[in-house]
């Protein structure tokens, strides 16, 4: 019991994180409709202000007002004011999307305007961390543990009288019940809305405040991994009961520990096992609580009242422009491939050709996303798969690289099948969440092996050789890149004028409607995953080729959001805008390289805010803005009234 | 024999009882409405018979085999048809694509291998598909993206989607809401003519008692989850149960 207890108690502070935030996003999910995937990055905020205030000598209850009482609802009133509160009724995909955007622009952002130095020992909030207060079960109780739990015992407490014996607090939880009934009785519920997301951002605030002092370093990654373990608490309470939402937190951070202090330490299996605790219990709740699936569709009892979400705005162009801009994407690729093979720099060569080892993977993320409407926030785990795969086959089995890399596709679709399977009966967020999780396990648990990523030592992948053709030089093995991303584009584009890809589309429409004209919806969801994954895992196997040595950090979790919002600034609805992505992609980390490393944060920035704009540019807004010089320049007067 | 013929149907969401050993037999070629207040269990039972909910209790079979365990599809591809309340469209698709896309279903032309080969691509027009289109009176805006299109045409891009598989039986659930009279009138006609071209069997739910005394020649009452009456059109809405199912105690 003593044992029991000395591995539990160390538990409570993460417990206490977990369940702040847990509280915090399922009061804005249930009142607003909205998921906010950009929780982490607020709790972040927070963190970083305050250890830029305590670090400028202010006193920690300044820094305290600065981050958690102002910056923080301050920033999420501005999401929900300029973001959130138009995409309410927009469908999943397009808040996801929106998200997305904002999770992956604000640590950037942050890091843009206060420097992206290297913070170590973040400051305690309240108690000094080393000095102990007193012993339980063994476990010296240190000023930061302290004060995490009694912080949040204090505001959990103040926050459910609050709700329980005051008006505003009564509303708020009518408001939770359904926003609609509420705006029924007479209350102005965006005034509401607008205190709730002030006390959801004040926990998230607070939340990233308590948690930084428990990592030695001030990480914007440890705040997505915050996030996810805090999806999966309000998981716990399906998504609606905060109680269980704040037990399943408190719940979690202790089983986290426990699992630390029983598993035989020192094997990947502890090490790796206990920080993917939370995904993993994401996983299986999305899989075993039916109720949980339903649950993402009505919420509201009077939803049914709602009118129909607003179609996606439409792209500029007929048929004409159409052809037009497929002619002129074949012009430009042509000119691009003549020019990589006679005056472009060997340096920049390497470099595009990573952009068309990207331009594969990203062509999955058309082909799940723009094509079928599916979300998957895990393609660059199969993009490591792909990799690892080819990697661990030509180094223990002597076979050719070619065939490592088909290969290392053939096991990115066996395990795209496997990821597909259980989640095909999820749809929307619960996908979205749940291909999450899996990228964040593959990356934390799966690529430590040494039979598979092999760490942060990374393995080595040679460059292929056909006979006496040999890809080693730069120029061969871009050449062979460039036949790989046709081939690899001539397949997506032969799935989206086939059959199939009318199905994708109708799929994509309305899932109702395309079961009911006889579309085996689960088949094609398999499908669609396992070409993607294999398209991805092709991709990541050239680029670990091309690399040489590629490490599970080449593949990382928070790589696949990117990814996603990358396709979706440049265009997901078309296989040009996927080879835009690649190329956008790498030649703008190339250009900010020249410039002082602050500037690359401007990298995130800007294609998170581009994703943000998805609601109204659903076509990518670089594509919107292509289509529209094109017209203009071309002359286009078909539609007259869309040009001006 | 008759065509669906659906036996003590239950259907319960937590502790509201939907449909209440609701039992409803269709012939082949036979048009039924399907009426009821608000609430009923009118959209449920359509649910239940095409199989986006399952039963349970009770149990349907179709051609007399059971159907309750298959899934929406495979129903579909038995020869059920659907309309739904709230339009649901393939966004971006114009009409001709919804009703292509329905037919290549319909003829399990869906092969990945066979699109990577390049064998699934639509290449002539489909006689069947642009028959259709003129029959509906979409031939004119065939082409247009399905947003740009009145309610009134999507209730007839989603009639020609579900025709174009020639169903056995086709369920129409409120196909006059959202409609102004004129549309209700011309749908209607659409309707019989369709009627008297295939001998579809229909069940349809519907508000607009003019619209299915026009359309049917049988109707079944619902008032909550319960059958009540089922009948000729005039002789239902005469008999005194029905009268206080719709407008409430009359004495």
């Amino acid at each position: 019991m003593t044992q029991f207890l000395s591995y539990a108690i160390p538990g409570l502070p993460y417990g206490c994180v977990f369940a702040l935030m847990a509280v915090g996003l399922v009061l804005t999910y249930q009142t607003s409709g909205v998921f906010n995937l950009a929780y982490g990055a607020q709790a972040y905020a927070s963190a970083l202000i305050f250890y830029v205030c305590v670090n400028a000598g202010w006193p920690s209850w300044a820094g305290f007002l600065a981050a958690v009482v102002v910056a923080a609802p301050l920033l999420g009133l501005a999401m929900d004011r300029f973001l959130y509160r138009f995409i309410r009724s927009a469908p999943v995909l397009v808040k996801l999307v929106s998200a997305l955007g904002m999770l992956i622009a604000i640590p950037s952002a942050l890091q843009l305007i206060f420097g992206s130095q290297e913070r170590l020992a973040p400051p305690s909030l309240w108690l000094p961390p080393d000095s102990v207060y007193f012993h339980v079960a063994g476990d010296a109780i240190n000023g930061t543990e302290l004060s995490t739990v009694i912080v949040t015992l204090a505001v959990v407490l103040l926050a459910s009288l609050m709700s329980h014996f005051t008006q505003i607090g009564l509303r708020m939880r009518a408001m939770a019940e359904s926003p609609r009934m509420v705006q029924l009785a007479g209350i102005n519920s965006e005034r509401v809305g607008v205190a709730i997301w002030v006390l959801s951002s004040f926990l998230a605030g607070l939340a990233g405040v308590l948690l930084a002092p428990l990592f030695a370093e001030l990480q914007a990654l440890n705040f997505t991994d915050l996030l996810v373990a805090a999806i999966a608490a309000a998981a716990l309470g399906s998504l609606t009961s905060l109680p269980l939402a704040f037990w399943g937190g408190i719940g979690l951070g202790v089983v986290q520990e426990l699992l630390g202090g029983y598993l035989p330490s020192g094997s990947v299996l502890s090490s790796g096992l206990r920080p993917a605790l939370p995904f993993a219990v994401l996983i299986v709740l999305l899989l075993a609580l039916p109720g949980l699936r339903e649950r993402w569709f009505h919420d509201d009892p009077l939803s049914a009242c709602d009118p129909p979400p607003p179609p996606m705005a439409a792209a500029i162009g007929g048929h004409g422009l159409e052809e037009l801009l497929r002619g002129g994407g074949w012009a430009v690729l042509a000119v691009f491939f003549v020019s990589c093979l006679t005056w472009v720099p060997g340096n920049w060569t390497f470099t595009l050709t990573q952009g068309l080892a990207y331009s594969i993977i990203f062509l999955s993320i058309v082909l799940l996303t723009g094509m079928s409407g599916q979300i998957s926030l895990c393609q660059a785990a199969f993009a490591g798969i792909g990799a690892f795969t080819c990697a661990q086959l030509v180094s223990h089995f002597g076979i050719s690289v070619f065939v490592g890399i088909v290969a290392g596709g053939a096991v990115a679709a066996v395990v795209g099948v496997v990821v597909a399977m259980p989640a095909l009966r999820l749809g929307g967020l619960a996908l979205a969440l749940a291909t999450l999780a899996f990228g964040l396990l593959a990356d934390n648990v799966g690529f430590q092996f040494p039979w598979s990523g092999n760490g942060d030592s990374g393995v080595n992948i040679p460059r292929p050789q056909l006979g006496s053709l040999n890809f080693t030089s730069g120029k061969a093995f871009f050449v062979l890149a460039f036949v790989l991303l046709i081939a690899c584009a001539a397949v997506v584009l032969a799935i989206r004028q086939g059959t199939t890809g009318r199905e994708l589309a109708a799929m994509r429409g309305s899932e109702l409607a395309a079961a009911s004209i006889g579309t085996n919806l689960a088949k094609l969801k398999i499908t669609v995953f396992a070409v993607a994954a294999a398209l991805a895992g092709v991709g990541g196997a050239l680029y670990g080729s091309l690399q040489g040595t590629v490490s599970p950090n080449d593949f990382n979790s928070f790589l696949s959001l990117v990814f996603m919002v990358v396709v979706v600034t440049t265009g997901v609805y078309t296989v040009q805008g996927a080879i835009q992505a690649g190329m956008a992609y790498v030649i703008l980390y190339q250009v900010l390289d020249y410039l002082p490393s602050e500037w690359r944060n401007l990298f995130p920035i800007l294609f998170g805010l581009g994703a943000v704009t998805y609601a109204l540019h659903p076509e990518g807004v670089v594509e919107w803005q292509k289509r529209r010089v094109v017209e203009i320049v071309v002359g286009w007067r078909k539609h007259p009234e869309a040009v001006g | 024999m008759a065509l669906v013929e659906g036996t003590g149907i239950s259907k319960r969401y937590g502790g509201i009882v939907a449909l209440d050993d609701v039992s409803v037999a269709i012939d082949r070629g036979e048009a039924v409405g399907l009426v009821g207040p608000n609430g009923a269990g009118k959209t449920t039972l359509f649910d239940c018979l095409n199989g986006v909910r399952h039963l349970d209790a009770g149990e349907i079979c179709f051609e007399g085999r059971r159907i309750d365990r298959l899934a929406v599809y495979e129903r579909a591809r038995l020869g059920i048809g659907r309309t739904f309340q709230r339009l649901e469209l393939f966004a971006g698709m114009s009409p001709r694509e919804h009703l292509m896309v329905a037919e290549r279903v319909h003829r399990a032309d869906g092969r990945l291998w066979k699109d990577l080969i390049g064998r699934g691509r639509a290449r002539a027009p489909v006689a069947r598909v642009e028959d259709l289109l003129v029959e509906l009176g979409l031939d004119e805006v065939a082409d247009d993206p399905i947003e740009s299109l009145s309610h009134g045409h999507g209730r007839l891009v989603e009639l020609g989607r579900a025709l174009v598989q020639d169903p056995l039986l086709l369920l129409l659930d409120e196909p006059s809401s959202g409609l102004d009279t004129r549309e209700a009138v011309g749908f209607a006609a659409v309707l019989l003519e369709v009627r008297a071209r295939r001998q579809t069997a229909m069940l349809l739910v519907e508000h607009d008692l003019d619209f299915v005394q026009r359309v049917v020649e049988r109707t079944y009452v619902l008032d909550f989850g319960k059958m009540i009456a089922s009948g000729r059109v005039d002789e239902v809405l005469a008999d005194p149960v029905v009268r206080r199912a719709y407008l409430g105690e009359v004495t």
